[in-house]
């Protein structure tokens, strides 16, 4: 019973489902947008049952101070209808009926409102501090990823070099102090005890009184509210991508086409870039998109400490001020960002690594 | 055939085998400085947060003329806001926040090596299905929905916090081993194995993970590394209510007593900022220690 199934192909006849869609679906693109689909599907799952169902949830604490402040004259009934309104969704409807106009709702970005302020939605509210988030969190990430890869191939080239220990060592050492305690001990030296930094002037996400667009100012001032936060988002993976580049151009020049490339007498640079960078990038840029989840997350500390106005300060923000439909809304779009840069590494991969297009995808 | 293969190893081989192996490694160990820094820092860690709080008499009284303090003969890491000896609270910190790293990485790494693989030697859709699972996990923002999660079920019992981290960070583990599994299922002693219809639970469990031991354990201590990271972190951030204290919730009053910006207060905060980086640096380094020790194949690689 227990006997490990061996792969049988059925030798039907007739129409066999498999033929038409299993191809289909093994082709990378149609694979990565069902990824993504389902990724925030979970998610939105996750967060409706978390904030209904769970003991103590949100909205019968909501439902209880509503009628604590109206101090009896509001039934159990009115204030659930109240409760309604505040969180775009019936509460007097069966579960089920509930989670569909939640989705639905969804799908048309209402995310309800804000319990302080009843008349913003958090849809604005998210929409004014994500771009900031997307815009450090970027910045910092691929910095750090083009440099990586340039130090980690260099660290590859010459190997047990002074370069390659200081790279491989140092990169590893700084990877594995936690990103807030980076930021800590930067705002510890760099700002209180040398005096090097005025953070004071750096708090929000551009100076007030600013005009916003594309002016040299404006863009300068965005890039110094952010250097400390780009600095956090560069330095933390940093070593992660020397060490994984390293390895994956070590294992590359050892492939017999780098050999044969060298046989040939092509010039050691174009060796270089075409063959062993190229191909030892490939299989780093689907870590990135991985590792924008963690920057993404890992944000939330670091705009706290810097006070910089991003998704993740007004995360914890919320939290503090138990706005709930913010906190729901902050994890969906926050979620379907990183899925969408996911799917954009996945296509981005499927284009620069032709094998996979055809190969049924770079599973395992 | 003849008995003597068969028969039970005596007490003294059982015993010898281990102790050769542990001497090998300790040999290969020593010959690298870096993990051999990490092992100690491990050691010397486990017996701060374990053995060090049953001889050092807890001292919390607060003393508000000795705030912030520099290190003295009293107080070898100075005070912190209300005039407390610092090293004794680094003393007593460290047990909850170390019991709770291990918790979850077991919990993560059980979940990680069972189902990744189950999976991988049952293939067909049970495969499709859990990978499909796992990557979709894999690409969440696990912190966000952490602290969504910790501000939604305020989490009191450091039991509960272990296995919400446990829950959050399987995903990535679970596929690596997957992938082991799918290429170790193929040799030959597997293949003997389901020839004698061994069945699954002994394919997988007695076949397949013990050749997979030294893996295992290096990623049983990266999973630590993630645990106690995102456990200072959500302590740090206020999101899990307070009681006692450790290093994360030292760090969580350095910033809202507004000891950051203090210039005096610097011996307060360096000493669980250091603390918490100095575990996970030896951490990390005793595992790439152990991946140069247990796969000399990557040496240097």
């Amino acid at each position: 019973m227990t006997a490990v199934p061996v792969a049988t192909k059925p030798v039907g006849v007739g129409w066999d489902p498999r033929r038409y869609f299993g191809g289909f679906w093994r082709h990378p693109f149609a694979r990565a947008v069902l990824k993504a689909v389902l990724t925030v599907w979970v998610t939105t799952t996750l967060t409706f049952f978390l904030i209904r169902l769970m003991p103590g949830n949100p909205v019968e604490l909501k439902i209880d101070e509503l009628i604590q402040t109206a101090n009896g004259a509001l039934t159990y009934d009115d204030a659930k209808a109240i409760a309604s309104g505040l969180f775009a969704i019936d509460l007097n409807a069966p579960l089920h009926e509930q989670y569909l106009s939640f989705i639905g709702s969804l799908l048309r970005l209402d995310l309800g409102r804000s319990f302080l302020s009843s008349g913003t939605t958090v849809t604005s509210i998210i929409l004014a501090v994500l771009p900031w988030t997307l815009f450090s969190v970027g910045t910092g990430l691929l910095l750090s990823f083009v440099a990586g890869i340039f130090l980690g191939l260099l660290a590859a080239y010459r190997r047990n070099s002074l370069l390659d220990r200081i790279a491989s060592t140092g990169g590893s050492l700084v990877s594995s102090i936690p990103n807030y305690n980076l930021a800590l001990l930067i705002i510890l030296f760099a700002g209180v005890q040398w005096h090097l930094i005025n953070f004071t002037s750096m708090r929000g996400a551009y100076t007030s009184g600013l005009e916003p667009g594309f002016t040299p100012a404006f863009i300068a001032d965005i890039f110094y509210h952010a250097a400390l936060p780009i600095t956090i988002y560069f330095l933390t993976p940093l070593g992660h991508w020397i060490l994984s580049m390293r390895s994956a151009t070590l294992s590359a020049l050892e492939e017999d086409y780098v050999t044969a490339a060298r046989a040939r007498g092509l010039s050691d640079g174009r060796i270089r870039t075409a063959y062993v960078g190229r191909n030892a990038v490939l299989p780093l840029v689907t870590q990135l998109a991985i590792s924008v989840g963690f920057i993404v997350g890992g944000a939330a500390v670091i705009e706290q400490l810097f006070a910089y106005q991003g998704v993740g300060k007004r995360l914890l923000d919320s939290v503090t001020q138990r706005d709930y439909p913010v906190i729901q809304g902050v994890v969906l779009l926050t979620t379907i960002s990183v899925v969408v840069a996911n799917l954009a590494a996945d296509l981005l991969y499927s284009k620069l690594d032709p094998r996979i297009g055809r190969a049924g995808g770079a599973a395992g | 055939m003849s008995t003597a293969i068969l028969a039970r190893p005596t007490l003294g081989q059982r015993v010898a085998g281990p102790m050769v192996a542990t001497f090998e490694f300790l040999r290969l160990l020593a010959t690298r400085p870096i993990g051999l820094a990490g092992f100690v820092g491990i050691v010397f860690f486990i017996f701060l947060a374990f053995v060090a709080p049953l001889f050092v008499p807890l001292r919390n009284d607060p003393s508000l003329v000795d705030i912030y303090q520099a290190p003295s003969a009293a107080h070898p890491l100075g005070t912190d806001f209300q005039g407390r000896d610092v090293l004794n609270q680094i003393v007593y910190g460290g047990r909850d926040i170390l019991t709770v790293a291990i918790l979850a990485a077991l919990v993560s790494t059980f979940i990680a090596i069972s189902i990744g693989s189950v999976a991988a030697t049952v293939g067909g859709r049970l495969d499709t299905a859990i990978l499909a699972i796992t990557d979709v996990t894999l690409t969440l923002p696990k912190l966000i929905l952490l602290i969504a999660v910790a501000a939604i079920l305020r989490p009191t019992s450091f039991v509960f916090l272990a296995v919400i981290l446990g829950l959050l960070q399987w995903s990535s583990l679970l596929r690596q081993v997957r992938s082991q599994v799918l290429s170790l299922k193929e040799r030959d002693y597997v293949e003997a194995a389901r020839s004698l219809d061994l069945g699954l639970f002994h394919i997988v469990f007695r076949e397949i993970l013990p050749t997979m031991r030294s893996y295992i354990v290096i990623h049983f201590i990266l999973a630590m590394t993630e645990a106690m990271y995102a456990q200072v972190f959500i302590i740090f951030l206020g999101l899990v209510p307070v009681s006692g204290s450790n290093w994360g919730i030292m760090l969580y009053f350095a910033q809202g007593q507004g000891a950051l910006f203090y210039k005096d207060s610097i011996w307060y905060i360096l000493s669980p900022i250091l603390a918490v980086s100095l575990v996970q640096l030896s951490l990390v380094s005793f595992a790439g220690a152990l991946e140069d020790i247990f796969n000399p194949r990557l040496r240097g690689a």
